[in-house]
């Protein structure tokens, strides 16, 4: 494999006392699509956060390109091109649709996505993109949420729950935007507790559970059983059964 | 006819409190900060423009071409060395260190400038009026300051609403951490509110030294003045705080009128009537 554009070495990170991570270890390829699967608590939102500096730790535990870039400012680690779409939207409410797209992007560099491209995309958005984010329904806001990450061009695109909260309909249409996304060869790691639908198009999986890595490898490669075993822990999948 | 002269100047004055609040409106609404020291920055920018003009020889008002630059830069300084760094989910530690500032300053002016009562002299302007009625006849000087009150409020707002800073400005006030996301430096972001909050108090600096005597001590009395407008006006809401200095400018003219000694406490009056009637101030727009 060519040198991986995001690599956690041994990742550990937490909040105060509380450690959620326990020496994670992870590559991720250019234009790879990951899933991280794990039950809640498992630690699949603290490593977003501390892959986007949010969440310190030490610096050679993230490596981008190969740089160490675990505990760097946040706003300098977006500018490496490592943008989010973070659990719950979070719209800034006091702009418009259009502007919560525009703060995405106007520090970024230029590149295939642009305003344009965007309501090409999600085409709800160019009717509304003057009424406040927050005015939007939860899909509508989850739109503008992919699209303020995706307006800063990424290398790497982090989806936080990307389907937490919203209708079975809605989801569809959001995973329909997938693959135009993904075709801008764009990495993608994505957090998802609708396991299947994250299976369906990823490459590869990791599955995290109580702040370890207990299962990894391509979605064909395992079968049910095993991935629910690494999902729950095997000793709730006996005791369950 | 006095009646209507009264409320005419308490109008006009208005302007200078709307002046001396919308930077510390501005500061709060981008970074929750209550800038104790608000007061005495306004004070210590009279100063400021005190030394330029004597210095320079320049006017008074055209010497606003040194200090607000100067302030600026001053209050970017202020906020990126003491305090950025108390600033977070604890509301009371950069609180705090406003009021240290303002302690500071108000001890280091006394320590330079001695405890006398300074004025800027502006010349003919000072004493021009203009006559509108019969009787009435309105200063050149309150106009011009309500006018720049309007101006620089109407250019706030533009700067908010239509601005790439105006947009960093509200992102990192809606929510700090998904603003970082955005690439935004935070303590840049501070930075500038805090300048532009400094540039502000310049012209509100000027227009006091020209207007009356200032001392190292007059500060806390503008602070108050500044924070009741803002409360008036509603927080979050610039145009708000400009309608909230006219109310709290002619409750004061109104007061005047009565007796002399009630020119302050009217104003305090009707401050403590809007926060018994509506709390939130007559036009809230931040939650």
């Amino acid at each position: 494999m060519a040198e991986p554009i995001l690599s956690l070495r041994g990742l550990k990170a937490g909040y105060g006392d509380f450690q959620a991570l326990f020496g994670i270890d992870l590559d991720l390829a250019e234009g790879e699509v990951l899933a991280l699967i794990g039950a809640n608590g498992a630690g699949k939102s603290t490593l977003l956060r501390a892959v986007t500096g949010l969440v310190r730790c030490q610096r050679q535990m993230v490596l981008f390109r190969g740089d160490g870039i675990g505990g760097e400012r946040p706003d300098l680690i977006a500018r490496r091109g490592i943008a989010m779409v973070p659990e719950g939207r979070r719209l800034f409410r006091s702009l418009s649709v259009e502007e919560n797209l525009v703060i995405g992007g106007e520090r970024a560099p230029n590149g295939e996505w642009t305003l344009e491209r965007i309501y090409s995309l999600f085409p709800i958005l160019m009717e509304k993109r003057l009424n406040p984010g927050t005015a939007l329904s939860g899909g509508q806001q989850q739109m503008v949420a992919i699209g303020r990450a995706l307006m800063a061009n990424p290398r790497i695109l982090l989806f936080d729950e990307i389907s937490l909260g919203l209708a079975p309909v809605v989801i569809k249409d959001i995973y329909a935007a997938f693959p135009a996304i993904v075709a801008t060869g764009v990495s993608v790691v994505l957090v998802e507790q609708d396991v299947a639908r994250a299976l369906a198009v990823a490459g590869r999986f990791v599955c995290l559970q109580e702040g370890r890595v207990s299962l990894a490898g391509r979605p064909d490669e395992h079968d049910r059983a095993a991935i629910t075993a690494a999902y729950f822990g095997a000793a709730n999948v006996q005791g369950a059964q | 006819m006095d009646w209507v002269n009264a409320i005419v100047q308490g109008i006009l004055l208005g302007g200078l409190y709307a002046l001396f609040a919308a930077g510390l409106s501005l500061i709060f609404g981008v970074m929750r900060l209550v800038n104790i020291a608000h007061g005495d920055l306004i004070v210590a920018a009279a100063y400021l423009a005190l030394v330029v003009v004597q210095l320079t020889g320049l006017h008074p008002l055209v010497s606003a071409l040194v200090v607000v630059p100067l302030m600026a830069l001053i209050g970017y300084g202020m906020q990126r060395l003491l305090l950025n760094p108390t600033i977070g989910k604890d509301l009371l530690s950069p609180l705090l260190v406003t009021f240290g500032i303002s302690v500071i300053l108000q001890n280091g002016l006394l320590a330079v400038f001695t405890a006398d009562s300074r004025r800027l002299a502006a010349g003919s302007i000072e004493t021009a009026s203009i006559q509108v009625l019969p009787g009435l006849h309105v200063g050149v000087l309150p106009l011009l300051m309500f006018v720049a009150a309007i101006v620089i409020i109407f250019g706030l707002e533009r700067i908010f609403s239509r601005t790439s800073l105006g947009r960093a400005f509200r992102a990192t006030s809606d929510d700090p951490e998904v603003a970082q996301l955005m690439m935004l430096d935070r303590a840049h972001v501070f930075g500038m509110a805090m300048a532009l909050s400094a540039a502000v108090v310049a012209i509100a600096g000027i227009f006091l030294a020209i207007r009356t005597n200032f001392d190292p001590a007059s500060g806390p009395a503008r602070l108050l003045f500044g924070f009741e407008a803002v409360i008036i006006g509603g927080l979050g809401n610039l145009w708000g705080t400009l309608a909230g200095g006219i109310v709290l400018g002619v409750a004061q003219a109104i007061g005047a009128q009565i007796s002399p000694g009630w020119q302050i406490l009217a104003g305090h009056l009707v401050f403590f009537l809007v926060l018994a009637i509506r709390p939130r101030g007559l036009f809230p727009r931040m939650d």
